[in-house]
């Protein structure tokens, strides 16, 4: 197999659009989806005269990714333009940060099946705009500049990724990043975070990077692993049938799963970046540095957590991947009686389970879930209380999710309460072992695998209403044991 | 330091001028004669110097405060959009079929 | 009284006294352009609709003793570089050429909010690039002192106006002296005020880092009205200050006794006019007269601004004209092929040579395996020049010295040698790399009775000791009352 003899080298940039209600340099709306041109004004449609104007939160948000990806903030960054003619590109230049970034460095964690994590070094993070769209007809293109000027940061990998399903990986987690800092919506479909991927190939055992081909216009976890895939193979069979890879930009063509060479790239690119004169270089104080929020806890922080205190990794990568699951789950715990290894456990196995129940058949709901923390944290006293069995319990879970009604007020609608009150036992007891003389004397005899049956026998009495610890109890002093 | 047709010509593609015969000819000519002069700029000692882009006022403690707030505003209606454009429909500007 | 001989200044205070109205100091205007603008070609268009509506609203106001500013009612004319909302803008260019900006510039909307009259806009080199407005696509404008010469350039259109009396005040841009160089040529006030000072917002681009807006008047006064209107923050452009302005009018009236004035030697060497160093000296004897002390001073990187400045404004314009790609607005070219000859064929067709030319120095000065040896040491060597000037600043309060090298040259003289032309900027460009202020003002007449002018360079955002110097120098002359000869239409 020639493929296992050569290792793949991928680096990864993706463009993220940032959530801000306005575009980079001008007061236009960011609005996805509205008729074309009709989010455009003299900044962006770049007529004779206009000047950008920095938006304040973009930079904000660039800080907020930068700080949670362990970035070195520059207290100076410059804008400079890069320059071409594209018809969606209205000024002839983006305007973009090149040798002066205002993030340097930086990791992305990915979570790893033993509750590790793995990083993965980034280069920079820098500003830039977005261009506008041309939409191809057969005789001429569309220009829509609605996109124009929305603001994107370009997170910079470096080339330390070895195959598709560690490039998938880390773009999950950092998506899954952006998602909880509020600063990006994760849409891969509309192209509000975007990948572009630097792929090549070197002999096993070898330090220099082969020749690199960037592939665009991926925009699924699914494209990604068959682009990076495809491209892998292709170049190894090219280098093995004693051919070069060149360096080039190929698109990935993803309803034939193959990439191909853009053939308008047929001459080096000369972007003739320089500093944008129509900005000041952007100065960031240590204060304002300081003072933008993260919250408590980033996803691989949560999962180090939840990992740490005995939380199976495949529920653990279930909660951090929303947000919201893992403040709900730390809510949750502090709303516990105390907080114990028994408490982590039911509550991510209530998060992973009854709730992601409720949540896939539609009687609840995320963004608006109808109970609170201390609600949830209830039903776990109640069962260890012995007031419900465990299986109760999930019964007042699907009801409290779906209702909000209080978890005690369930049990006694719903009659779950358990049959606790040793008389009322002791009577269904005898009448069980009455009932099964045989047993009894298999019992006696060494049997003792018999308590599930006489338990169970109760259990049917009761209507699954008893105490299972104290029927066990009452069982083996009535047996002799 | 002279300048060749070629290189007009490398230039003039770079800048999308579509130039003639006889503008790159001129251009050679002049733009190696004005190249010439600024030659005289390597006289200069500059060793140590930062380049100078920005000659305006940047006070630092202003700096946050001089960005602009991130309000959605009005732009232009579309129809004023496209006003200036030489090729239009009724939403968009047009240009020759891009070919990728 | 015939509003059109009175100054920017007289006139607002006619207008406050209520000895003439802004209808009748626009109808003043008018006729003059209509007799004389013929063959000073400054105007490229008039908007007598806009301008009456303006000129009766102001004298409304004043009707009312509630007048906006100063300049409530007086005629301005605008370089043709300015966006005005719904008027045509063409920046001088045949690619802009029936283009009606959908928006005003920050200037206009503050000379349209103190109450002025907008008049029309005014001839200039495409997109400022030139010395002598022989760049516009819409023709030259000529000299009122001797209609075979050049008005000088880029804002030759907005200086003629001025000397020929056609309005009192005027707004031109200056990238590398083209405010003060054709105020020098023609005998008029033109003031380049400190980077930032004023907005850019809708001033069409030549080299963003360079460029800023300014005023032309027949006296210091005048300039000094105008700036003071237009100046200060603009949240829309983020070059600007946001330094409080202070009164330039009453600035004219400072005592200049015991400033210093630096007369920097580099500035009075080779390819200095006799006849203009004569006048210059004049200048600064009457300067020491006026109880200021002059101060021999050296400017050593001075001499390497021009090269600097041909990469750097250059580089910058290259990209700043990759907007007039024929999609937006403006022209395009009949011959529509691929995407790739339409760029190419739109913008050879609609630009001019010399617009084509500093595009193909720009280009070039940035490309791959250029950027070090051109745009990284031009930057370096502009930082040379601004040390320069602090390190003289320490000394001395301004500094002198001839604002051109010689008096008006003639039309087509040096059009097809474009190092000649650049070398006129000489002593303007300094200022202009360093951010600094400067002003040009009438030193004089040379023998053939063209005008000269002195340049003064301040500190940065010190314009109020220009306007304080060049005010009580004008007080001792009378060539800012002189006006040229024109024919009777």
């Amino acid at each position: 197999m020639p493929v296992a003899d050569f290792e793949p080298v991928i680096g990864l940039e993706v463009h993220a659009q940032l959530l801000t209600e306005s575009k980079i340099f001008c007061g236009c709306s960011t609005a996805f989806g509205a008729p074309p041109n009709t989010q455009v004004c003299p900044v962006c449609l770049a007529l004779p005269g206009s000047l950008p104007a920095l938006n304040r939160k973009v930079v904000e948000m660039a800080i907020k990714a930068g700080k949670a990806l362990g970035c070195k903030i520059a207290e100076r960054s410059v804008f400079a333009r890069k320059n071409y003619f594209y018809p969606d590109l209205p000024k002839g230049y983006q305007i973009s940060q090149y040798e002066l970034p205002i993030c340097l460095g930086g990791t992305v964690h990915v979570a790893q099946p033993d509750g590790s994590l793995r990083g993965f070094g980034l280069t920079r993070i820098h500003i830039e705009e977005d261009a506008g769209k041309n939409i191809h007809g057969d005789a001429a293109s569309e220009v829509d500049l609605n996109r124009a000027g929305t603001p994107l940061i370009e997170i910079v990998g470096e080339p330390e990724l070895r195959s598709a399903d560690e490039a998938t990986e880390y773009l999950k987690s950092l998506r899954l990043t952006l998602v909880y800092l509020g600063i990006n919506d994760g849409n891969l479909e509309e192209g509000s975070f975007r990948c572009d991927a630097n792929v090549s190939v070197r002999r096993k055992g070898t330090e220099k990077f082969g020749t690199r081909v960037e592939l665009k216009n991926i925009n699924s976890y699914r494209f990604i692993r068959q682009a990076i895939e495809f491209e892998i193979e292709r170049q190894v069979e090219l280098i093995e049938s004693g051919g070069t890879v060149r360096l080039e930009t190929r698109l990935f063509d993803h309803e034939k799963g193959v990439t191909r060479s853009m053939r308008s790239k047929e001459e080096a690119n000369d972007y003739r970046y320089f500093p944008e004169p129509d900005l000041p270089p952007l100065l960031v104080s240590k204060e304002w540095i300081d003072s933008v929020q993260l919250p408590a806890r980033l996803p691989n922080q949560a999962f180090s957590e939840l990992a740490a205190s005995g939380i199976p990794a495949t529920d653990a990568r279930t909660i951090i991947a929303d947000a919201r699951l893992v403040t709900l789950y730390f809510d949750v715990l502090a709303a516990l009686p105390a907080i114990t290894d028994e408490g982590r456990k039911w509550t991510a196995n209530t998060l992973c389970g009854e709730l992601s129940r409720a949540l896939n058949d539609g009687t609840a709901d995320l963004a608006a879930l109808k109970c609170t923390p201390a609600q949830i944290a209830r039903v776990f006293a109640l069962q260890t209380g012995g007031t419900i069995s465990s299986t109760a319990g999930r019964t007042v879970l699907a009801e409290l999710f779906a209702t909000g009604s209080e978890p005690d007020a369930i049990v006694t609608a719903k009659g779950l309460a358990q049959v606790s009150d040793t008389g009322a036992l002791e009577a269904i007891v005898d009448a069980v072992l009455a009932k099964s003389p045989g047993e009894v004397e298999k019992y006696k005899a060494g049997k003792k695998n018999l308590l599930g049956f006489f338990v169970g026998a109760a259990m049917k009495e009761l209507k699954g209403k008893g105490n299972p610890g104290e029927l066990n109890k009452i069982f083996k002093s009535k047996l002799g044991d | 330091m002279a300048i060749d047709r070629a290189q007009v010509r490398h230039v003039a593609h770079l800048a999308r001028l579509s130039l003639s015969a006889a503008e790159e000819e001129k251009f050679a000519i002049q733009l190696s004669q004005v190249l010439g002069y600024i030659e005289k700029l390597n006289a200069v000692d500059v060793t140590g110097i930062e380049p100078l882009a920005f000659a305006g006022d940047q006070d630092p403690s202003q700096a946050k405060a001089a960005l602009r707030d991130d309000r959605a505003l009005p732009g232009l209606p579309r129809e004023e959009a496209l006003s200036g454009a030489p090729q239009r429909d009724a939403q968009a500007f047009l240009v020759p079929r891009i070919i990728e | 009284m015939d509003p059109s001989s009175l100054s920017l200044g007289a006139l607002s205070d006619a207008l406050a006294r209520g000895e003439t109205s802004a209808s009748s100091a626009l109808d003043a205007s008018l006729s003059r352009i209509r007799a004389h603008d013929g063959e000073v070609k400054a105007f490229l268009r008039l908007d007598e609709a806009g301008a009456r509506k303006a000129a009766l609203g102001a004298d409304e106001r004043r009707s009312r003793k509630a007048p906006l500013s100063p300049l409530d009612g007086v005629p301005v004319g605008l370089k043709d570089i300015f966006c005005q909302r719904g008027i045509e803008t063409t920046c001088g260019s045949k690619i802009l050429s029936g283009w009606k900006a959908p928006y005003s510039a920050t200037v206009v909307e503050r000379l349209e909010r103190a109450g002025a009259v907008l008049v029309g806009k005014l001839n200039m080199d495409e997109f400022a690039m030139g010395s002598s407005t022989e760049n516009s696509a819409f023709g030259t404008t000529h000299n009122p002192w001797d209609l075979t010469r050049t008005p000088g350039g880029s804002s030759g259109g907005s200086a003629a106006a001025v000397a020929a009396r056609l309005v009192p005040g005027t707004l031109g841009t200056d990238t590398g002296g083209s405010i003060r160089q054709p105020a020098s040529l023609v005998g008029c006030v033109g003031m380049k005020p400190t980077y930032g000072r004023v907005s850019r917002f809708g001033v069409i681009a030549f080299a963003s880092s360079l460029d800023q807006v300014g005023p032309f008047a027949q006296d210091v006064r005048g300039c000094a009205m105008l700036l003071s209107a237009i100046s200060g923050r603009d949240e829309r452009d983020q070059t600007s200050s946001a330094r409080a302005v202070p009164d330039f009018t009453s600035s004219c009236a400072r005592d200049v006794r015991g400033l210093r004035i630096g007369v920097p030697q580099e500035f009075f060497g080779e390819g200095l006019d006799p006849e203009v160093e004569k006048a210059v000296r004049a200048t600064m004897a009457r300067f020491e007269s006026l109880g200021c002390t002059m101060k021999p001073i050296s400017l050593p990187t001075a001499p390497h601004a021009i090269a600097t400045y041909y990469i750097v404004a250059t580089a910058e314009a290259s990209s700043n004209l990759a907007r007039y790609d024929g999609v937006r607005f403006g022209h395009r070219t009949k011959d529509v092929g691929s995407l790739v000859e339409m760029y190419g064929k739109t913008r050879d067709e609609g630009f001019g040579a010399e617009v084509k030319r500093r595009i193909m120095l720009g280009t070039y000065a940035l490309s791959a395996g250029y950027y070090d040896a051109y745009y990284i040491r031009a930057q370096k060597v502009r930082a040379l020049i601004q040390r320069d000037f602090l390190r003289a600043f320490a000394e001395v309060d301004a500094v002198i010295s001839p604002t051109s090298p010689t008096a008006a040259f003639k039309l087509g003289e040096k059009l097809d040698d474009p190092l000649a032309m650049y070398l006129n900027d000489i002593y303007t460009v300094p200022a202009n790399l360093a951010g600094l202020p400067g002003l040009s003002a009438p030193a004089g007449f040379t023998s053939s009775g063209l005008p000269i002018g002195y340049q003064l360079v301040g500190r940065p955002w010190d314009e109020e000791t220009l306007f304080a110097l060049a005010a009580a120098h004008e007080r001792t002359t009378d060539f800012h009352t002189r006006a040229p000869a024109l024919g009777k239409a």
